[in-house]
């Protein structure tokens, strides 16, 4: 179903000091990744709720990423933890709602991988792109 | 966010753009009055109706080269609530900021959009704009088209256009919904750490001190001086290290305003610029200085250096200071010149027998054999993190046969060796025979710009401007000894460095462009025979020699990591400490109030670390002397009447900036907004949707995830 022109709405919620500011590096070293990937930045990934997460689902995200810092690195200590720990949770109620839990991710960037952030976008991508619209799109029309 | 399920479903896409007007609104009016308890601007804002200014930066053609810049301008007039729309080549100028300033006076603005650059970079400025224009700062989103599209999407014209509509009607939607904020302003305790006492935290500390602040220097080894006290001489003036370093040392013992504390570690950090509060652990040293003799009643005792102690201790250990060249006692200290000149028991050798007790005697009772760790507690402004570099461990490059072969050495050892105060008195010998050597190797790039993965990616920029002063050092001092340079390039890029280049050449060293595959040991004479390819001459070389120096790469102290962790500082891939901006902010980091010194950022010479130690010491006592610093007020907010008590964000917050009170007989949440760093992990949980964070409120970040998915041409 996805055809060549299709491009996947993907959500990146991702926090400021690592993956927002390894995504700016990315950025100063030209790496260059595809645009489909629209970015929410907040102060840490602790702060988002998995609310946010379903929301983004709900109203037609083919693919939601959150990158924060690597665990030991939370710019507020432990964030990340209390991110992933509720991620978890979303990933488990996405396969039992039957959305492919493959269209959610959390990733680890820190704020010197640019070109980790690029391979992660990349395989973001790539993973939706194989995946195709998002059913709940098809439902809605 | 529950509200958010009804409606939207049904809508088809061709409405969006009024679509996700709608619902934004309604959640602005549901929301907003809650916080509007506290602080009367929240409530009033969201009735006016918002007027944004969206102003894009082409940034040369950093931007528009990359994008199509008049269709994002079209589009971002067709945004709601969005009131005037403008473009100019550098909006960060100084015309480009007086585009936003008349816009915002003339249309009367209220939320002020640039796309532009990372707000990492560039939100300070923009923000400083926008306050000058009239509005709070804090009424400023920025879209990031630059880092985040422009140059990351430079051949795509159509996809970079098109998410820089997405990124601005994103920001616009946020826009929209900021309100105004007030930065606390915070008293900044008038003191600072330095941690870490090698030549740039002692410099640091000293112009810290100069500046009138007290200072505390927290040093891991026994004495000050670090990696700088180990070297002989110093390129390219071939000025004696020690010459110019202990003078340093002995003025910072003596300044009134440094608190020197050696054989001390940091133990702990909590809260924030201008109020760390740092746990020290003074490690159990076994010796008690004078002061400390005094302090528990002995008049006229304590350490005062004499070595009666050494002398009669029968543990004999190898010297660290002299890399395992020379032996050092159980009681010790690293070399004549330490300071502070007290010795230090190795409490992982001693055997208490207590010898050095009875030597010391009874009227200094300096020994103390039980001597437990202690915990200092104190309190500073900022602080300045110099903890140095480690020799990379050489012998992972097992071709090159260091342990392995006698006459192998590192450039440390070599350094050791020609010292005047070395463990051979300054006469380089080799170490399976004592024989002085005539003919010399050096190996340079020894494990750094290596891509195997068994060494560092990186070069250590000091090995070869050594390796010359190495040479010159034992055409010097050795007669007819011919030094032998393997390198890959000789990078002499410092002020009078090349000249030192070429007068090392003049003075006979030989230089050989190779880098070395293999060193064989002659097992009769313990000669080595290094194998190179000459890449000038394009033939193989194997060359006799009677010794090999490698200059080994550096990596980054073990410890390092610890510390930074508990500063909250970043490491860059290769565990060098990161800085704040590589160009534009060297010396700090993502923590406010923490700067960086000397090689724990990356490799740099002597020159360059006291330059990067004077900034740090410069840029940590600008808060201090301002005396208060604004807080982002980032800070999260209790919604009362949405708050069930149940008390789950309390145990969630890791700074303890969350409590529960009774209030009008019921439990709510209160937060203590000193202690909140605003991370929002509370808001992140409450299941009622009761915590409002600041800046990042759920309503604003709902608003943002809307635009994007609801609100977009399709």
């Amino acid at each position: 179903m996805a055809d060549e022109e299709w491009k996947p709405k993907i959500l990146g919620m991702v926090c400021n000091w690592c993956s927002y500011a390894g995504a700016d590096l990315a950025g100063g070293g030209r790496i260059q990744y595809p645009p489909d990937i629209r970015i929410v930045r907040v102060m840490c990934t602790g702060r988002l709720d998995q609310l946010f997460v379903l929301k983004a689902f709900a109203d037609g995200a083919d693919g939601v990423l959150i990158s924060g810092c690597h665990f030991g690195d939370c710019h507020y200590l432990e964030g990340n933890y209390k991110a992933a720990k509720r991620m978890f949770m979303v990933k488990r109620l996405m396969k039992s709602i039957g959305l492919d839990d493959r269209r959610f991710r959390m990733t680890f960037v820190s704020a010197s991988e640019g070109a980790k952030w690029g391979k992660v976008v990349t395989d973001v991508v790539k993973t939706v792109k194989e995946l195709g619209p998002s059913p709940i799109t098809e439902i809605r029309k | 966010m529950a509200e958010k399920k009804k409606a939207p479903a049904k809508k088809t896409e061709k409405k969006q753009d009024m679509k996700k007007e709608a619902p934004v609104k309604q959640e602005v009016k549901k929301q907003a009055p809650a916080p509007a308890a506290k602080a009367a601007a929240p409530g009033a804002t969201t009735k006016q109706e918002a007027r944004i200014g969206v102003f894009i930066c082409h940034c040369g053609t950093n931007i528009a080269g990359s994008m199509d810049i008049p269709a994002v301008q079209d589009y971002a007039k067709t945004l709601p609530n969005v009131a005037y729309v403008d473009n100019y080549k550098y909006m960060c100028s100084m015309p480009g900021q007086s585009v936003i300033n008349k816009a915002v006076k003339e249309q009367k603005l209220t939320g002020v959009v640039v796309a532009a650059c990372s707000p990492r970079l560039h939100e300070p400025t923009f923000r400083t704009a926008t306050k000058e224009a009239g509005l709070n700062p804090f009424r400023f989103e920025m879209a990031n088209i630059r880092e985040q599209n422009s140059w990351v999407h430079m051949h795509d014209r159509e996809g970079s256009t098109a998410k820089a509509k997405d990124a601005i009607r994103i920001a616009v939607a946020k826009a929209a919904l900021l309100q105004d904020l007030f930065p606390k302003s915070v008293p900044v305790e008038k003191a600072a750490m330095v941690v870490g006492a090698g030549v740039a935290g002692m410099q640091a500390a000293l112009d810290l001190a100069s500046a009138g602040i007290k200072t505390y220097l927290i040093e891991s080894d026994m004495s000050i001086g670090g990696r700088m006290s180990q070297l002989d001489k110093t390129f390219p003036t071939l000025d004696c290290s020690q010459c110019i370093l202990t003078p340093k040392m002995v003025d910072v013992g003596r300044s009134q305003n440094i608190e020197l504390m050696t054989w001390s570690e940091v133990d702990s950090v909590e809260g924030y610029i201008g109020n760390f509060d740092v746990t020290i652990r003074k490690k159990a040293r076994g010796v008690m200085t004078p002061a400390q003799a005094e302090a528990k009643g002995i008049v006229g005792g304590g350490c005062n250096g004499c070595g009666d102690c050494e002398n009669v201790c029968p543990v004999i250990k190898p010297n660290e200071f002299e890399v395992g060249m020379k032996p050092r006692k159980a009681i010790y200290i690293n070399h004549p010149q330490v300071v502070p000149l007290i010795y230090t028991i190795d409490f992982k050798a001693c055997v208490k027998c207590g010898l050095c007790v009875t030597a010391c005697g009874p009227e200094k009772r300096a020994i103390d054999l039980e001597a437990k760790d202690e915990f200092v507690k104190v309190k500073v402004g900022t602080a300045i993190l110099a903890t140095g570099y480690d020799i990379f461990p050489i012998e992972k490059k097992e071709e090159w046969g260091y342990k392995r072969h006698e006459n192998v050495i590192t450039s440390l050892e070599f350094e050791r060796l020609i010292c005047a105060s070395g463990p051979t008195g300054g006469h380089l010998v080799r170490p399976s025979d004592g024989e002085t050597p005539k003919r010399v190797a050096f190996v340079l790039c020894a494990g750094s710009r290596d891509n195997t993965g068994v060494g560092k990616p990186y070069c250590s920029r000091f090995c070869c401007m050594y390796s010359l002063k190495h040479a010159h050092q034992i055409i010097e001092k050795i007669p007819g000894c011919i030094p032998y340079i393997f390198y890959m390039d000789i990078r002499s890029f410092g002020k009078a460095y090349e000249e030192f280049y070429y007068r090392i050449q003049d003075e006979g060293a030989k230089f050989i462009r190779g880098r070395v595959a293999n060193i064989l040991e002659d097992p009769a004479t313990k000669n080595l025979h290094v194998f190179a390819d000459d890449t000038l001459l394009d033939r193989p070389v194997d060359m006799e020699v009677d010794m090999v120096v490698l200059a080994a790469a550096i990596e980054p102290k073990p410890d390092t990591n610890r510390t930074r962790k508990l500063f909250g500082v970043s490491c860059s891939q290769d565990g060098w400490l990161l800085e704040a901006h590589p160009k534009l902010n060297p010396c700090g980091t993502t923590t406010a109030g923490v700067f960086l010194a000397g090689v724990c950022q990356g490799p740099k010479d002597i020159p360059d670390t006291v330059a990067q130690a004077e900034g740090a010491a410069s840029a940590a006592s600008i808060p201090i002397h301002k005396g208060e610093v604004e807080l982002e007020p980032y800070f999260a907010t209790c919604i009362e009447e949405k708050c069930a008590g149940c008390g789950m964000c309390v145990n969630l917050c890791p700074y303890s900036a969350l409590a529960l009170i009774e209030k009008d007989g019921k439990k709510v949440m209160q937060v203590t907004e000193a202690k909140c760093k605003g991370c929002g992990t509370c808001g992140g949980f409450c299941p009622g949707g009761a915590i409002w964070m600041n800046h990042f409120a759920t309503p604003q970040v709902v608003a943002q995830i809307d635009a994007f998915l609801l609100g977009g041409e399709q």
